[in-house]
């Protein structure tokens, strides 16, 4: 079973239950950054979007207090594929009032993966709600877990808690990596975000290596044809 | 500035994206040209985040343990492992790494 085939009420409690290991480190490094447990929840359920919140805690973490209008920044800016995500899930969700209040909230990269990843309407549509609803839930227990939990493990590297975070987005996209665009697409990604870490400011890196990839695989598949 | 304001402005200013997302109208995405930057899109955002988390650190390039986890997850992914094992064994690759060196 991969994140495209099995039961879809088994694939979206997966993903939630994956989501929230990653979760737990997230809440353990809120511990470290200096919040405390009601900030660290209060990002996960009012910002609900693991690269911006890591984004928020890690600048936090490096550069204290004075860096909070950095860090609202760098959330900011990652948070612009979930725009990207809304956008391509409009045509397939059609919500309105208070649905597209809540659906918006849930537009995420596990709810969007799951969602383009199922054939059948119903599916995509299903696969959104109960793929965001079982992350969302996961994701805020593990937070508070991992604060909890924070002081007593130590570090979250040592149980590779950081290493689960990579593997899971890995394993999101993994499907849309088999055809040869697609994987060229991302491998011009990964590599071209890497190398811009060092020379950007945080958030950045992810958006230009996106913006670059976007662009040469588009030239690429008009030059295949 | 306040912390509690800066996770409120942060928490807004990312859900905004999400919002206005929803409202751009359908026909933007029409054309076949759009449909398959935003599908590109997908796959270079998740990319690039997999690249950021496996290979740097702070705000430098590091090589350290998740590099061998996230081989072993490729290798998984081959096998067409659940993705829950999959996640499962990065983490136990990493930090069975980090235990040994």
């Amino acid at each position: 079973m991969t994140v495209g085939s099995g039961s879809l009420k088994s694939v979206s409690v997966s993903v939630g239950v994956a989501t929230g290991l990653y979760g737990i480190s997230f809440g353990a490094l809120g511990a470290t950054a200096g919040l405390d447990i009601y900030q660290t929840v209060a990002l996960s359920i009012f910002m609900f979007s693991g690269g911006s919140q890591f984004a928020f805690i890690g600048v936090l973490a490096s550069g204290g207090i004075g860096s909070l209008p950095a860090a609202v920044t760098s959330s900011w800016l990652l948070g612009v594929r979930n725009g990207f995500y809304a956008l391509s899930l409009a045509p397939i969700l059609k919500l309105s009032g208070f649905r597209r209040v809540l659906g918006a909230q849930l537009t995420i990269d596990e709810s969007a993966a799951v969602s383009t990843s199922r054939e059948s309407h119903s599916e995509q549509v299903k696969g959104f709600w109960f793929t965001g609803i079982s992350v969302f839930v996961f994701w805020n227990i593990a937070t508070g877990l991992g604060f909890l939990l924070g002081n007593s493990i130590g570090d979250p590297k040592q149980f590779g808690l950081d290493a689960a975070a990579a593997a899971a987005l890995f394993a999101l996209v993994w499907p849309r990596l088999l055809n040869l665009l697609g994987g060229f697409v991302g491998l011009v990604a990964l590599v071209s975000a890497v190398i811009l870490v060092p020379l950007l400011p945080p958030g950045m890196p992810v958006l230009a290596a996106a913006v670059l990839a976007v662009g040469f695989g588009t030239l690429i598949s008009r030059w295949i044809k | 500035m306040n912390t509690w304001l800066a996770i409120g402005v942060a928490a807004l200013a990312v859900y905004s994206w999400k919002f206005i997302g929803t409202l751009v109208p359908a026909r933007f995405l029409e054309s076949k040209r759009l449909l398959q930057i935003s599908q590109f899109l997908t796959i270079a955002l998740l990319m690039s985040l997999v690249g950021v988390q496996t290979f740097t650190g702070g705000k430098g390039i590091e090589f350290d343990a998740r590099i061998v986890a996230i081989v072993i997850a490729g290798i998984c992914l081959k096998l067409k492992v659940p993705f829950i094992g999959v996640v499962l064994i990065a983490a136990v690759t990493a930090a069975l790494v980090r235990l040994i060196f």
